[in-house]
């Protein structure tokens, strides 16, 4: 499990690193670590694969994307990871995951978005895809987003963790393209 | 507002969503990078943020990978939609909430400490919304390419 510092660390830059000249020192300050302490924590836990990505985190809503769209497919159990895969890859997918059925009311076991500045465009990428991914054969839905209620990155409430430094995108709508 | 952003914006949008640099000084790096000064580079994310186009330099945290999480969702009569989104948009433990266009019409995510917690406040959304929610866990995720990308050509 976490080592406590690295809990602590990480409540302490998911609020956002600081725009500033030495941001690690700035934040090892907040936990009385040095900043090559920081660096190298978070450098550990980058390539351990725990802090998946590490980098400006865009909105995508602001930027002009604002046709999004979530696909959810019934792949073949024996195909499933193969299509992930495939779906992965291609430019206009930003997630890809394979979530469980639920019987007759959502037979659906693959997911993926895509981010578009229209509607046409992003049913027209989808098209391509179902076409080029060879997915024709597949039941599937696509949910446009109508109305966005809350999005920010998600805050683990660490136990006995330090609270979370104010500041960053927290109670703003921000877009985390880390989804569960 | 895109037709405002300047190359340096784009850059800095686009190239650093994966690996900010983990350096003394990240935002000389990626001066010298661009071939800008330091005071441009913080600058330049000062507005990006002050604007809204990005909402943090920070972890993304691999899913489940600390605490539990899941896809919640919800079929909601249209008339009652809104009072359920507010409901469930108040919890601390929801970060993503929309309407999409289904029958299920409420998606929201949901991260706890653990999977009793988790189902915890997906039971007592149930019970104050009045509604079922299908909890979707995350099985696999597949994907690779993270990120966004700005046409610099806009």
């Amino acid at each position: 499990m976490i080592e406590t510092t690295d809990q602590h660390l990480i409540n302490a830059v998911q609020a956002g690193l600081p725009i500033a000249a030495r941001p690690y020192a700035v934040i090892g300050e907040r936990l009385g670590l040095t900043e090559q302490e920081v660096i190298e924590r978070l450098a550990r836990l980058r390539a351990q694969g725990l802090i998946k990505r590490w980098g400006v985190v865009v909105k995508h809503r602001q930027l002009g994307y604002r046709a999004n769209a979530m696909i959810v497919m019934d792949v073949p159990d024996e195909r499933v990871s193969d299509v992930g895969a495939l779906l992965s890859q291609q430019a206009c997918v930003n997630l890809c995951y394979q979530r469980p059925r639920q019987g007759e009311v959502w037979p659906y076991n693959l997911y993926c978005m895509i981010h578009g500045k229209s509607r046409e465009v992003v049913l027209e990428q989808w098209a391509e895809l179902r076409h080029g991914c060879a997915l024709t054969g597949y039941a599937y839905e696509v949910l446009f987003s109508r109305r966005c209620f809350k999005q920010r990155g998600a805050l683990y409430s660490l136990r006995g963790a330090l609270p979370v430094q104010p500041g960053g995108g927290q109670g703003q709508p921000t877009f985390e393209i880390h989804s569960s | 507002m895109l037709a405002q952003l300047q190359t340096l914006h784009k850059h800095l949008l686009n190239d650093y969503q994966q690996d900010f640099p983990l350096s003394p000084t990240p935002y000389r790096d990626i001066a010298e990078q661009l071939g800008v000064s330091e005071d441009e580079v913080l600058h330049a994310f000062e507005e990006l943020s002050a604007q809204r186009m990005i909402s943090r330099i920070g972890p993304v945290i691999a899913p489940n990978s600390i605490g539990s999480s899941a896809l919640v969702a919800m079929a909601v009569p249209e008339h009652d939609l809104a009072r359920v989104a507010e409901l469930v948009s108040a919890y601390p433990e929801v970060n993503h909430n929309y309407e999409r266009e289904n029958r299920f019409n409420l998606w929201f995510v949901a991260v706890a400490d653990d999977e009793p917690q988790l189902n915890a406040v997906i039971a007592e959304i149930e019970t104050r919304s009045g509604y079922t929610a299908m909890t979707l866990p995350m099985l696999a995720d597949y994907f690779i390419n993270l990120g966004f990308e700005m046409n610099l050509h806009d």
